[in-house]
């Protein structure tokens, strides 16, 4: 199969969808923050400048524009760049498009992605680093996507744009990069689906976004000591495959979730307890969580990287949860 | 002065004023009965703005209303039975009870959303203006609102939007505060808005505004039919902010009904409450229309009670319906929030 950086999956995506879907328009930014790679924007807006704009600094105006656009039919992808933007836009994410379906009675459909890159980027101190996706977990009415390679980001955005839900399509700019297997059939990857990102049998790690990179390079270091690690990527946070999950808890009874949203009520701590709730009687040690720890994001390089989910940090909890 | 419309028009604007009155007027006192809870908010005294305002559109275009929508959704032919199951959180209501007064739509009317947060329709309204001008299907999108939500900066964010891209979006403004509490006497100035006249925030963004008197039904249906055909002209936005004096009833935390509205009001008010008097005499939208159309000769008092009797007949019916829908299964509350 043919490899591809994660920034080339991703655009191509967004070329099929466009060139498929006259009702697509992107709104904002450039689906890339500060990564080098402008060009295949530029190809993007080439090809399809008339159905983009670029507003201005209003991400309460252009997520409210988008979310009416998507109620009048369009497919609006909206670009928010820094996921801590989204908070400036929080009324109209959290208590207008989340909301309108249900509200309505089932009548008004609401189909705006709003993509994003969260997380602990270097340097983006506490203003920049936001992961605000287990927050928006905590509002019933989006569906939450977060993908950790090349071929899920391009598979998971076209069910984003899909599906008639308001979703989060959350990013991370250190994934933009990596490269990997992407199959050229331009196939959509279904919602609600985990993904095993490395077999294994010792203990279970789950793991989002770059984290799951993360969690790999763990792997690779803890298989030489002789640990057998299990890699699970949930992909998707709504809807969320506890099933996967389960069925690894099974054979390894051991479970660390690695995730860069702070720990208190974050994504790890959501999934620990679903875990404890349809699985404790699998589990032989105590859920470990490797969260980012609970202080806003300092700037400094060492005090930036001693608070994310680090490699040591994961192979720490590993090893704890084996006893 | 009345709209320069035909009698059978001006005929049906007076029946859809009466419909409104006296759909609100049988609300207050089943919210006081305890048969809804929940807090709601009357459309009472606006009604010269709302229905003449919505008859100038396009069957297809789209409407934004906020928390005070029951005239906005019953201006333009919501039936009175399903709104009402809907604010009694029946089964049979326009949103199946999943949504109450503050977010009651009718899609197939145009009403896609109700927003309970007060400027939350504004950037809403530029999506759906912004959808039609990709679309190039010539609707346009009225956004209906108070001139408290001109005090979020959502308002602002989305006029720049509606300018920048020469938006087809109606912004009318329905200020209700004239006289009203916490306004200076003699002005519709909010106490807790330093911009004045609102008509200059609009402005700032080169959106043409005007401020004209909402009881008057003939100016609201001139000035809002003049801007409907400009935006439809592809001239961008248009701000009106329309002046009402506030309903006695709608004066206080929770809505009260001052006296019940008949036909005979417009001519004689010795039977209202002294303390509402004064609005009912001079300030009450629907008696004014009513006085207007006797005295132009366009219909007789007899036959203006004849539409108002007709109405009171379809509004008890309403209450009947409404009261005795279901309320929906409980496990519903856990389906349905997913397309």
């Amino acid at each position: 199969m043919r490899e591809l950086a994660y920034y080339e999956a991703k655009f191509e995506a967004l070329d099929e969808i466009m060139a498929a879907d006259q009702r697509v328009h992107l709104i904002n930014g450039t689906f890339l923050s500060l990564s080098p790679h402008r060009h295949v924007f530029q190809n993007l807006k080439d090809k399809y400048g008339e159905r983009m704009i670029a507003p201005p600094i209003s991400e309460l105006g252009f997520c409210g524009l988008a979310t009416g656009a998507a109620m009048a039919g369009l497919r609006p992808i909206v670009d928010l760049s820094t996921g801590s933007f989204i908070y400036e836009a929080w009324p109209q994410v959290a208590n207008e498009a989340a909301n309108a379906f249900s509200m309505s009675g089932g009548q008004t459909r609401v189909p705006v992605v709003f993509h994003l890159f969260h997380g602990l980027r270097g340097g983006g101190a506490a203003q920049h680093s936001g992961s605000p996706q287990a927050m928006l977990w905590n509002c019933p009415g989006l569906e939450i996507v977060i993908p950790s390679s090349p071929r899920d980001v391009k598979g998971l955005l076209k069910t984003a744009v899909a599906t008639d839900n308001p979703t989060i399509f959350v990013d991370h700019t250190r994934l933009l990069d990596i490269r990997g297997e992407v199959p050229d059939d331009g196939t959509a990857i279904p919602f609600g689906v985990a993904d095993i990102k490395r077999p294994g049998y010792d203990v279970t790690v789950i793991a989002t976004s770059y984290t799951v990179q993360v969690a790999l390079r763990a792997a690779a270091t803890l298989a030489k000591e002789g640990i057998n690690v299990e890699i699970i990527d949930p992909r998707t946070l709504v809807p969320f495959d506890l099933t996967t999950i389960l069925q690894s808890v099974d054979k390894t009874h051991r479970v660390v979730i690695a995730d860069e949203t702070h720990q208190s009520c974050g994504v790890a701590a959501e999934i620990a307890a679903r875990i404890v709730e349809s699985g404790f009687d699998k589990l032989k040690a105590p859920i470990r969580r490797v969260s980012t720890l609970d202080v806003p994001v300092p700037y400094s390089p060492p005090l930036e990287a001693h608070i994310g989910p680090s490699e040591a940090r994961i192979m720490d909890a590993v090893k704890g949860v084996m006893g | 002065m009345l709209p320069k419309l035909a009698r059978e028009s001006l005929l049906e604007l007076c029946r859809r004023m009466f419909v409104i009155r006296h759909f609100e007027e049988s609300l207050v006192p089943l919210h006081d009965k305890g048969v809804f809870g929940g807090h709601y908010h009357l459309y009472i005294g606006q009604e010269a703005t709302g229905v003449p305002a919505i008859s100038c559109l396009r069957g297809d275009d789209y409407l934004f209303t906020t928390h005070r929508n029951h005239g906005h959704l019953l201006a333009r032919g919501v039936e009175p039975k399903k709104l009402l199951a809907e604010i009694l959180g029946r089964a049979d209501g326009l949103n199946k009870g999943k949504g109450g007064s503050f977010h009651s739509v009718a899609p197939s009317l145009g009403f896609l959303h109700s927003s309970g947060v007060v400027a939350g329709i504004i950037p809403l309204s530029t999506g759906t203006a912004y959808a039609a001008k990709a679309q190039k299907n010539g609707r346009i999108t009225v956004c209906l609102f108070g001139d408290g939500s001109l005090e979020e900066g959502a308002a602002q964010e989305a006029f720049n939007l509606a300018a920048l891209y020469k938006l087809p979006v109606l912004f009318l403004c329905e200020n209700n505060g004239k006289y009203g509490a916490g306004r200076a006497v003699a002005a519709a100035q909010s106490s807790t808005m330093a911009a004045y006249p609102l008509t200059d925030l609009p402005k700032v963004y080169k959106i043409p505004a005007q401020q004209i008197d909402g009881m008057d039904a003939g100016l609201v249906h001139a000035t809002v039919s003049e801007a409907v055909n400009k935006i439809r002209a592809g001239e961008g936005p248009q701000f009106i902010e329309a002046q009402t004096v506030r309903y006695p009833g709608s004066e206080t935390n929770w809505p009260t009904v001052p006296r019940q509205t008949e036909t005979a009001l417009a001519w004689d008010v010795s039977s209202v409450p002294e303390k509402a008097r004064d609005w009912y005499r001079s300030c009450d939208p629907l008696l004014i229309f009513i006085r207007e159309l006797v005295e132009a000769k366009q219909a007789v008092k007899e036959e203006v009670a004849a539409i108002e009797r007709q109405v009171k007949s379809e509004i008890a019916a309403a209450v009947e319906f409404a009261v005795n829908s279901p309320y929906p299964k409980p496990e519903e509350a856990e389906r349905n929030y997913f397309a």
